[in-house]
């Protein structure tokens, strides 16, 4: 009976500020695995859904950034947490996606977990780590702690299913920034189950919010939008990344690209989208 | 007006009830063996103790007693670990096996709290809101710093030590000793801890959860004992590092003992902590902090402000409100919800505050202390302030330890940073004023390794916290705290 069991199938959709909507335009569009065999309608974002996704990346932001560091980290723990009991279904999904076998699907999962706990114990040391005290010549207490910049939009790797996602988007989360991602456009339901891990993780509403679809469509709905700080452009090379970054030039807003030269333990993507907030305190009877 | 003066002296009439937490959710066991690769064992000479619940003098378990023999065993195992396991791990395993243990501690604080209670005497509500989240918080604060020590600042690929002997007090057991293997660990090390002899159990405790955490074994050795098993620890040729909390005499002792040898040393010792109250300092907030300074956790706090150093101008209303708020201390079982102070840990230590406390008035100091009802059994001591206390008394110049504020004057900035800095010892100070610029110019010149601004007794995994001179030299916590076990 089990061999012959009909499967209940998945709809996979969108990510927006907690709750998990279909795309407001209705649209879906087909996603394979790695051979090209039927994976999924998955939905297809619009310009709309990413404004409501800055809306409530912004909306959630301050409540991010304002729990202790100590709680972030907890939270960004558990998604890993999540994750490593979810770890069979990620598996077969990066599997489908990048066209792995079951066992290097499954050491993809593994690197992604860890790199999950690394960005946990990330969030109450960037302060020390980035931060400091500046023996400025007066009679002032002079301290500098890194902030962040604020909403981050990030074109996930159209690669690197799970991994790249999770380095993308733990960054600047783990820095105390929200984002909207633009998932992967031929590999996005790895991290859309991701996604749905957050969802028990106590990630609060807004933190994390992902927009599967056209990549070329959406992203610079992303990179002019006035109210995002930052933008990660793992997902996009050559003139388009360029035309990207121009575009972005308009609201001066912190551009990452990636380099060939990253390594797992640069933080260059974690110090990307960190303000250094300098202050002057007078020391005096 | 009359009604609101009526319904204040019926709020201050009411009474508690009773709110006790349950003992059995302790689980105690009728005795412990020492923890030594990984699992327990009997000592090998078969000696053994008791220890007491502080607040009834019952008996609450038998512990081993580690001989020196034990002690080698367990050295032996920790270097065993170190070369075939602990050595070997990459950063990120570590950092794994910590949030194991941060987790599993989360899991069974409630547990923890109560046999922290029952071995301690201080207040659950203590033990339950502060000792055990914050051991919690300490090594899931440390799991993060074991994958990324490239960045903690001493280098590229910093190296661990070896093994560490680490003998903690009896205070905050646990806290203790999260503060010791969470760094240590996370560095890369491999450990011996010895707990205090009158408070074993929730380092036994913490034992079974390293062994729910699958930690290899001969990481962590636990070995319970009286000092001999301290110093056997101390003396130990395979010990590469030894971290002790205690008093400073002790601490002098080991001190000389290492002197000779290889071995690193860092040594979080007494105080003599000076809270200094401007003028201009938040009266209510204050009061509370001048409070929670010296009689959270019953005194037993090495940088608890047991002097207080108030300006003259407001020194009567301070003291006038310090004796009242001190009545209102709840002072009784510590399993109880609403108790503020609980019991002393031991007899040797009550001996030692009734000591210095009859110093205190034969050398001319005011006494007040509270009247509270203290019970029959146990080990217990009111809460007391001395006022007109001068610096050469020795209630202003010797640790206490015990719930016992000494009060003094000053007039000026400079006054009161000389008579804070008047003491051997340097491990924290307050000082309360609403003048930021005044409060960064005192704190500039107080020779302390914390200082609290309009606030006191704080404590967090990410900040260091230590001493300078006879309070002892290194740090932990912090990015810091990973310097004392790190070969740099």
């Amino acid at each position: 009976m089990s061999d012959s069991r009909l499967d209940v199938r998945k709809t996979y959709k969108l990510l927006i500020n907690g709750a998990f909507p279909r795309s407001e335009s209705g649209r879906s569009y087909e996603v394979t695995t790695a051979t090209g065999e039927f994976l999924a309608n998955v939905a297809q974002g619009s310009r709309k859904d990413l404004r409501d996704a800055v809306a409530a990346a912004r909306a959630a932001q301050a409540k991010w950034w304002g729990s202790t560091a100590y709680n972030r980290g907890q939270v960004i723990y558990r998604l890993a947490e999540m994750a490593e009991s979810r770890r069979a279904e990620l598996a077969e999904h990066v599997a489908f996606a990048e066209g792995l076998s079951a066992k290097k699907a499954q050491k993809s999962v593994s690197r992604a977990i860890d790199r999950m706990v690394w960005y946990a114990g990330w969030t109450d040391k960037i302060a020390q780590v980035f931060g400091g005290a500046n023996p400025v010549a007066g009679p002032f207490f002079n301290f500098s702690l890194p902030t962040p910049s604020g909403v981050v939009a990030v074109i996930a790797s159209q690669d690197s299913s799970l991994e790249g996602f999770v380095d993308e988007v733990l960054a600047p989360i783990s820095a105390g920034n929200t984002v909207v991602v633009i998932s992967s456009e031929r590999r996005p339901t790895p991290s859309i189950l991701l996604g749905e891990m957050t969802a028990t993780s106590d990630f609060p509403a807004g933190v994390l919010n992902i927009v599967s679809g056209i990549t070329a469509e959406l992203a610079p709905t992303l990179a002019s939008h006035e109210d995002v700080d930052g933008i990660d452009l793992a997902g996009v090379v050559g003139d388009e990344a360029n035309e990207l970054s121009i575009t972005a030039a308009a609201s001066i807003k912190r551009v990452f690209r990636p380099n060939e030269n990253d390594t797992a333990t640069t933080t260059r993507r974690l110090r990307a989208f960190i303000e250094i907030s300098t202050v002057w305190h007078t020391i005096g009877q | 007006m009359t009604e609101k003066k009526l319904a204040n002296s019926q709020l201050g009439s009411l009474e508690y009830d009773p709110a006790p937490e349950s003992a059995s959710i302790a689980r105690l066991k009728p005795s412990y063996g020492l923890f030594i690769g990984g699992s327990f064992s009997d000592p090998s000479k078969h000696e053994q103790f008791v220890t007491l619940n502080p607040a009834n003098e019952e008996v609450l378990a038998t512990v081993a007693q580690a001989s020196a023999g034990d002690v080698d065993a367990a050295v032996a195992a920790a270097r065993h670990a170190y070369e075939t396991a602990w050595s070997k791990t990459t950063g990120a395993e570590r950092s794994k096996y910590l949030f194991r243990i941060a987790r599993l501690i989360q899991e069974r604080a409630r547990e923890l709290a109560v046999v922290e209670t029952l071995d301690n005497g201080k207040p659950i509500r203590e033990s339950r809101d502060v000792d055990v989240p914050l051991a919690a918080a300490h090594f899931f604060y440390y799991a993060g710093w074991a994958d990324k020590l490239d960045h903690a600042g001493f280098g590229a690929d910093p190296r661990p030590i070896g093994v560490a002997g680490q003998i903690i007090p009896w205070n905050f057991p646990l806290l203790m000793a999260a503060w010791k293997l969470a760094p240590a660990l996370a560095a890369g090390n491999t450990c011996v801890l010895k707990p205090a002899e009158t408070t074993p159990l929730s380092a036994l405790i913490l034992a079974e959860i390293l062994q729910q955490a699958d930690l290899p074994p001969g990481v962590v050795n636990i070995v319970t004992g009286n000092g001999t098993t301290g110093a056997a620890l101390v003396d130990h040729p395979g010990v590469d590092k030894i971290a002790f909390t205690g008093s400073t005499n002790v601490g002098r002792l080991i001190q000389q003992r290492v002197a000779s040898s290889q071995k690193r040393l860092t040594l979080e010792l007494g105080g003599k902590g000076a809270n200094i109250v401007f003028e201009d300092a938040p009266i209510d907030e204050m009061i509370e902090g001048i409070i929670d300074g010296i009689f959270f956790n019953q005194g037993h706090v090495c940088c608890a402000g047991s002097r207080l150093l108030v300006q003259e101008s407001i020194a009567d209303e301070v003291l006038r409100r310090l004796v009242r708020r001190v009545e209102q201390l709840r002072v009784g079982d510590p399993m109880d919800k609403n108790t503020d102070v609980g019991a002393i840990n031991s007899a040797a230590q009550l001996a030692r505050i009734q000591e210095l406390t009859a110093f205190g008035e034969r050398e001319g100091a005011t006494r007040y202390t509270s009247s509270c009802v203290l019970p029959e059994k146990g080990y217990w001591f009111a809460p007391t302030i001395f006022a007109d206390v001068s610096q050469s008394h020795r209630i202003a110049r010797e640790e206490i330890f015990g719930p016992v504020l000494s009060v003094l004057t000053f007039r000026t900035p400079e006054e009161a940073v000389a008579k804070a800095n008047n003491t051997n010892y340097g491990l924290a100070c307050g000082v309360w004023s609403e003048k930021g610029s005044r409060t960064l110019w005192v704190a500039q010149r107080l020779r302390a390794g914390v200082i609290w601004a309009n606030t006191y007794n704080r404590f967090d995994p990410t900040s260091p916290f230590g001493g300078v001179r006879e309070s002892g030299f290194g740090r932990e916590g912090g990015r810091h705290g990973l310097e004392a076990y790190l070969n740099v």
